[in-house]
């Protein structure tokens, strides 16, 4: 066995997840906030203000990664799943359970973001807009796999269960994104549009992706120190959870 | 002792699930009449204008037999996890998707058949103008199996849980907005005079690939859920 895959066989046992974790987490969150520094300084003070909609605009900043975002940290719970259920590996499910929280945190600030923004531009906090629809759609999807992983007492049993929900989500989702574009479109065409990456100039679009090279790595920050916790909880009768915290319960 | 073949153990869920449900036939109205009430209490709300009110009757219809069914998923595996039986169906030799499949079709010709049945009524009560109410009664003959199919696969997942009946609506709703907008699509495309023979053989497309995915997923699920 070479050693990149000897790693991360190695890595599939908790005890050594939980250290490497541990060791990575804050390397990721402070890139995180550098790169977020970065994103937002480039966004909010030096990209020029729109020609049509003012500084206003500049919201696109944090809505449109955390679109990104909501979207991605579904297809990873959807593929930590898979393997959960494939492999029947315990971290993985740990991994899967532990994204939904945070897309969902991410699909939720899209929601908010975009409302507050629709509110100046179109004029409205909410429109049945195809893109609105099924944001509004993904958010119950994460919300759902939440659910029904928090109602099944047993912990590994929900996790499968829940991860399950998840790969019927993702076979859902583009359907439920199309017809929503076709149901939108019969009724009436869309007047409203939003930026399309290609339409922007370099000065708006560095920011952008520092943005979410930013959120990205939050969310892996945010992931292991998830994950850290939960598999405390989960594997709170086993030697090595004991050996951590024994030495901080015998101190006076 | 030889197993029997997989068409007599179908035939024997089947007629067991239909001569459970004749044997409790006043159960099977308690949907219809959910229905009904439902669908009286809109005028109320809205106001009796007959243009309001011909204008809403489709998604109303729909929606009103979504949810009737919503609620009447509870009693798919219910009964069979409480008395014992669906584990032995777990254990018995015959694939089990199509054993669920039988009990699946068991459920759906016990609760939205009636439902289809009164669903014209409903959509008199509300005034939907008659050229619709053909296509809306096909859009219900695709759509429901197709909810029934999808709602067992969620179903199953809960089946270990205590209260599954609002957290089933949450998994489910948003699984079902395809089918509603497929279906309600068809009726105004029928009331504007349009074509709408596309979004019926997309239910129709759907369902079919659901009636060959949704037992096996349904099977993996209740695996799953019962840790079997």
């Amino acid at each position: 066995m070479n050693t990149l895959t000897l790693w991360l066989h190695k890595l599939g046992s908790p005890p050594t997840f939980y250290r490497f974790a541990g060791a990575v987490r804050p390397w990721l969150l402070a890139a995180a906030l550098l790169a977020g520094a970065i994103g937002l300084y480039g966004g909010l003070v030096l990209a020029p203000a729109d020609y049509q909609q003012g500084d206003a605009y500049r919201i696109i900043f944090i809505h449109v990664p955390s679109a990104w975002m909501g979207l991605f940290i579904y297809a990873c719970m959807a593929a930590a799943g898979f393997v959960a259920l494939v492999w029947r590996i315990k971290l993985a499910e740990i991994v899967a359970m532990e994204c939904a929280p945070i897309g969902a945190a991410f699909t939720f600030i899209t929601l908010v973001t975009g409302s507050l923004w629709g509110k100046p531009m179109w004029g409205t906090w909410w429109t049945w807009d195809a893109r609105l629809t099924s944001e509004l759609v993904l958010l119950f999807l994460y919300l759902g796999v939440i659910g029904l992983y928090y109602a099944i007492e047993d912990r590994r049993k929900a996790a499968r269960a829940a991860a399950f929900l998840a790969l019927i989500g993702i076979i859902n989702l583009p359907i439920v994104h199309f017809s929503v574009q076709w149901w939108n479109t019969l009724h009436q065409g869309s007047t409203v549009r939003i930026l399309g990456p290609s339409h922007i100039a370099p000065s708006m679009l560095w920011p952008l992706l520092a943005m979410a090279l930013a959120t990205k790595l939050y969310f892996g920050a945010s992931l292991l120190g998830r994950a850290r916790v939960a598999l405390l909880a989960q594997e709170g009768g086993k030697d090595w959870v004991r050996a951590l915290a024994q030495p901080e319960g015998s101190r006076p | 002792m030889r197993p029997g073949s997989t068409a007599a153990a179908c035939t024997a869920v089947l007629r067991r699930d239909l001569l459970l449900a004749w044997r409790r036939r006043g159960d099977a109205a308690f949907p219809v009449l959910y229905a009904l009430i439902v669908a009286t209490l809109f005028p109320f709300a809205l106001g009796p204008e007959d243009a309001l009110l011909a204008r809403i009757a489709a998604g109303v219809v729909l929606l009103t037999v979504l949810l009737a069914m919503l609620l009447a998923f509870d009693a798919l595996f219910r009964p069979d996890l409480e008395d014992g039986s669906l584990e032995l169906l777990l254990l018995a030799p015959q694939p089990l998707a199509l054993l669920l499949g039988m009990k699946i079709l068991a459920h759906w010709l016990t609760t939205a058949l009636p439902l289809i049945v009164i669903a014209p009524l409903l959509a008199m009560m509300l005034h939907l103008p008659a050229p619709a109410q053909p296509v809306l009664l096909a859009a219900l003959l695709l759509g429901t199996p197709l909810l029934s199919l999808l709602g067992a696969v969620l179903v199953a997942l809960t089946a270990g849980t205590h209260r599954s009946g609002m957290l089933l609506a949450l998994m489910l709703l948003p699984l079902t907005v395809p089918v509603v907008i497929f279906a309600a699509g068809a009726v105004s495309a029928a009331e504007a005079g349009l074509p709408h023979l596309a979004p019926l053989l997309w239910l129709g497309a759907a369902l079919v690939l659901a009636l060959v995915l949704a037992p096996l997923a349904c099977a993996a699920a209740l695996r799953i859920a019962l840790d079997a």
